[in-house]
């Protein structure tokens, strides 16, 4: 019984919660223990449905019994499964996280509210993923949309509040031409399901409303993952986060929004649609370049670490659009790849900057300065995540850049092999200047003694850092299951 | 014990030594006996290895597939054997020198110090034991990155913008040109596999293959050809045991370790006689030769002069190796071994007069000879091997190599070869005059007063070892013979 609703649950469960936690506004440990709970749930069911669809193949689910196309249906192929378990997988490591950082970031009376909207949040973005459905994707845009909101705003500083509505504005304008777009679809298709489009897009393609369509949802989804240059909203959302949202919409948020991207273009739209009718390769590679090279430069002179990663997030964006340019196998396994590979790299420098915030209260670099020697484990942490998104050998980043630029130099697109190791290094001047700072300055006079974070905060941490380690060496996981959601992506609907 | 458990033991041994030293960091002399005790281990373990490589075996152990056809995996070969002895047997050396120096120059974090240096020699020998680039890469970036801390280890401004512009050099050039090359190459000819006879042939235009070339010299930036060597001068910021073992043997042995394996296993010397580029990288090399030697000579402060003959002496290495031709990569082999007795002897010696005397400057050294005669004495041996003057080990790589020139018809190059020599001569032969022969400055008359006896016996050693190698030249090249089956 439960097997066969793997796919309704994965959803249902952080959504029916989240109501649930408004009886527990009084106590906020027990919001946080049920929020874990259902959190680690939705682990487990993502796990289970990526072992059955890796087996068994894809699985459609029909909600409520009524058949597709004409009901809304689920669909799990191992391209989505990837992605909810990188959802579903963070969320669950966050929670353990999220206790002590969110109790000392978060108005007690507001913390089982926090965790209400984070479930929402959390629903939708699984949501977003799973759903076979073109109208249904949009529902579950502005439930994540709109419960980010609130989770940004309930930042500490004052700034949070600016940088939720800034958010707003954009994210709202992206839905909306996402809707738009689909609603075009819809009126020259008549349908909403996501196979049924790609079966009758084919006959109706070359009209001016079905590119019109196309192009809506392309600039709609591209600023909700924050392609360059509409990531303008990102660096001030994730500055100014609790920690704890920082951790899990880097991770996250921007990742399912270009696995919607590659979904229209792949599978909805085709690859001959895509990158032969409409020249989408040439529209999207100088982005991409650019993309990587301007936020990367500008990473360097960010005097707050948080928002330097900020930017650094919008560059690995860059990344895996530029793998997804190249519109070939491999350039699309390494996109995938990456997709995975940065949401545990960026997820544990995010949550290594948590654990500082939670002893010093700042992430800015001038604060930082020997914070080595007080806060060892929390900055080797640092470390080791750097190490990764800078893509040294052994690390689960280099693995992406190996997939990357032999991409590029299957395409023959070899000066973008060389940006890419020269950009690569721009990341080296970032992260070092932080290792230098923390490792090599001393505190300044008049700062206050630091302890190292607690456990709590640490063993997360070193989770997702070992992971970015561990699946730099051991890829057998991250690398098949990305080769299987490229061919999926690649074949389309079956 | 079988040759791939050695193989195995002998790496483990410097993590597994670091984490004991870490361990005792509260007790400095347990943890200094750790460390001689981890350097002896390594070295007995790599002798192990000995005999199965001298009688034409090559033992070799993997670790793990990282993607299909692309693995951490260790295979020792001639080459790779005779690193690994010249780097784990003189670690033995420079670990006594280690706890002379650093409890006589009164430096601070002693812990951290050793714990890097183990690091450093455990990715030294995971270079000289690669089975392919791709483990050899690795490997790489482990040492650079694992000096860096040594580097700054003083932790003022120079030291941290010397750090600075050392990690740059070695990672942009190993990042941007390195990996790009190795990535080409796996693309080109799907293995990275170091193989007789080279894997090029056949599979990659010459075209490429000259491009590539350039690529992979460029990219080691620990073989410091020029205009990529600023970091090593940049280096002696570090304190003295650093300079020695890291920056006169593991570290740019390592560069033209890379080099040769390079241009033996991946390009073949049959196929790099093809190549354009082979020339020009040969005339760049003899470039950075005379013109590191020029510059060595106008230094006064006496570590920048010997990076700079350092600097200069790799480039014999990277033109032997480019000459193309059995005699001088042997040759070129042969110096990897000859060349580190003599430099590390050179800087234990700079070490020495520091802890010392506090003295750092060539003009300072007038009538130190008195004062110092044992270490002044071991310089004068170091020199001799440097510059390939008999009775010192020097002479036979340099023979080699000239050789080596004139069996690939490179005339010219042995003239360059010559010239070198007798720079080499004229910036290492003066501060032992000034020391024997003038008078001292201060009016110095207080007898012999030499630095702690953990100085001034490993350079004694290393000095006695250099005048060893002159008849240890033979076996030597039996064993580099092995390179080509």
């Amino acid at each position: 019984m439960i097997e066969h609703n793997l796919p309704a649950l994965q959803v249902l469960l952080p959504l029916f919660a989240a109501p649930l936690l408004l009886f527990l506004v009084r106590w906020p440990t027990l919001a946080w223990a049920l929020t874990t709970a259902v959190c680690w749930a939705t682990f487990l069911v993502s796990a289970l449905l990526l072992e059955a669809v890796w087996t068994g193949g894809p699985i459609s689910y029909a909600h409520g019994g009524w058949e597709p196309p004409y009901g809304i249906e689920y669909w799990v192929d191992t391209a989505n499964a990837f992605v909810l378990l990188i959802i579903a997988g963070i969320s669950a490591i966050v929670m353990p996280f999220a206790r002590d950082s969110v109790e000392q970031e978060v108005d007690r009376d507001r913390i089982a509210w926090f965790y209400s909207a984070f479930l929402l949040a959390n629903a939708g973005l699984l949501g977003i993923a799973i759903t076979g459905d073109a109208f249904n994707i949009f529902v579950f845009f502005e439930i994540s949309a709109i419960a980010s909101y609130a989770l940004i705003a309930m930042g500490k500083d004052r700034r949070a509040l600016l940088a939720s509505f800034t958010y707003l504005i954009m994210g709202t304008i992206g839905t909306t031409f996402l809707l738009i777009g689909i609603g075009f679809l819809y009126m020259m298709t008549g349908t909403l399901n996501l196979a049924d489009l790609a079966e009758r897009l084919p006959a109706v393609r070359d009209t001016t409303t079905i590119r019109a369509a196309f192009a809506f949802i392309a600039v709609g989804i591209s600023l909700k993952l924050a392609l360059f240059p509409l990531h303008l909203w990102l660096p001030n959302a994730y500055t100014y986060a609790p920690s704890m949202v920082t951790v899990f919409l880097s991770a996250t948020a921007t990742k399912v929004a270009i696995y919607v991207l590659l979904r229209f273009f792949y599978s909805v739209f085709g690859v001959e649609f895509s990158f032969g009718v409409l020249p989408m390769g040439y529209v999207l590679m100088p982005l991409a370049l650019l993309g990587i090279l301007l936020p990367s430069i500008v990473a360097i002179f960010q005097a707050d670490v948080k928002r330097m990663l900020a930017y650094s997030s919008v560059a690995q964006v860059g990344y895996i659009i530029l793998g997804f340019s190249f519109a070939s196998t491999l350039g699309l396994m390494a996109a995938m790849l990456h997709l995975f590979n940065h949401a545990i790299t960026k997820a544990a420098l995010f949550m290594a900057l948590g654990a500082i915030v939670y002893r010093i209260g700042s992430t800015r670099i001038d604060d930082m300065a020997g914070i080595a020697r007080d806060m060892p484990w929390t900055m080797a942490a640092f470390v080791v995540g750097g190490l990764s998104l800078i893509g040294i050998p052994l690390t689960a980043g280099f693995i992406t850049k190996w997939h990357l630029l032999l991409a590029a130099l299957e395409a023959g697109f070899w000066p973008i092999a060389v940006f890419l190791l020269a950009t690569s290094l721009i990341a080296v001047i970032y992260i070092w200047r932080v290792v230098e700072a923390a490792y090599f300055l001393e505190r300044p006079a008049n700062a206050p003694p630091v302890r190292e974070a607690p456990p709590a905060l640490l063993l997360p941490t070193w989770g997702l850092a070992l992971a970015s380690v561990v699946f730099g060496i051991y890829t057998a996981l991250p690398v098949g299951a990305a080769a299987k959601a490229a061919a999926i992506l690649l074949g389309g609907y079956p | 014990m079988s040759p791939e458990m050695a193989i195995g033991l002998a790496l483990a041994t410097p993590l597994a030594g670091m984490l004991l030293m870490l361990l005792f960091a509260r007790v400095p002399n347990l943890r200094d006996t750790m460390m001689v005790l981890t350097a002896a281990t390594m070295f007995a373990m790599v002798l192990q290895v000995l005999p199965e490589v001298q009688a034409g075996a090559r033992p070799s152990l993997e670790l793990f597939e990282l993607m299909p056809g692309l693995s951490i995996a260790f295979e020792v070969e001639p080459l790779g054997m005779l690193f690994a002895l010249v780097a784990s047997g003189l670690w033995i050396v420079t670990a006594l020198y280690a706890i002379g120096y650093m409890r006589g120059a009164k430096e601070k974090h002693h812990t951290r110090f050793y714990a890097f240096f183990a690091i450093a020699l455990f990715s030294a020998l995971g270079i000289a034991f690669a089975k392919n680039m791709f483990t050899l890469f690795v490997f790489y970036e482990i040492l650079s990155i694992s000096t860096y801390p040594l580097v700054a280890h003083k932790g003022n401004e120079a030291a941290k913008r010397g750090a600075r512009i050392y990690l740059g050099l070695l990672l942009g050039t190993s990042i941007g040109f390195q990996l790009l090359a190795i990535l080409l190459t796996w693309s080109l000819t799907g293995t990275l596999d170091f193989t007789d006879g080279g894997i090029m042939e056949g599979k990659v235009g010459h075209g490429v293959g000259a491009i590539l070339l350039l690529l992979y010299m460029y990219g080691i930036g620990k073989a410091a050809l020029m205009p990529f060597h600023r970091w090593l001068p940049e280096a002696m910021v570090a304190p003295t045991p650093v300079s020695a073992l890291l920056h006169a043997v593991a570290v740019v042995k390592a560069g033209v370790f890379t080099v040769l394996k390079v241009s033996v296993y991946l390009f073949g010397l049959d196929y790099l006689q093809d190549l354009v580029t082979t020339e020009w990288v040969m005339y760049i090399a003899a470039f950075t030769m005379i013109a590191a030697s020029l510059v060595a000579m106008q230094q006064d402060n006496l570590k920048a002069r010997l990076a700079y003959s350092t600097v200069s002496q790799l480039s014999y290495i990277v033109l032997g190796a480019m000459l193309a031709s059995q005699i001088a990569a042997i040759g070129g082999g042969m110096h990897i071994a000859m060349h580190a007795f003599g430099k590390i002897t050179l800087f234990f010696c700079a070490g020495a007069i520091y802890v010392a005397t506090k003295k750092t400057e060539i003009s300072q050294m007038d009538g130190l000879g008195r004062r110092m005669p044992f270490t002044m004495g071991a310089f004068l041996l170091g020199a001799l091997c440097v510059i390939g003057a008999p009775p010192m080990g020097g002479l036979w790589s340099k023979w080699h190599l000239i050789l080596g020139a004139l069996d690939s018809g490179q005339q010219l190059m042995i003239a360059v070869f010559l010239v070198s020599t007798l720079l080499n001569v004229a910036y290492l032969i003066p501060p032992v005059i000034r020391a024997f022969l003038r008078p001292p400055k201060d009016g110095y008359t207080g007898g012999i007063k030499e630095a702690p006896l953990l100085c001034v016996a490993p350079l004694t050693f290393t000095a006695l070892g250099a005048f060893a190698m002159f008849f240890l030249a033979g076996p030597l090249r039996g064993l580099l013979e092995g390179m080509f089956p």
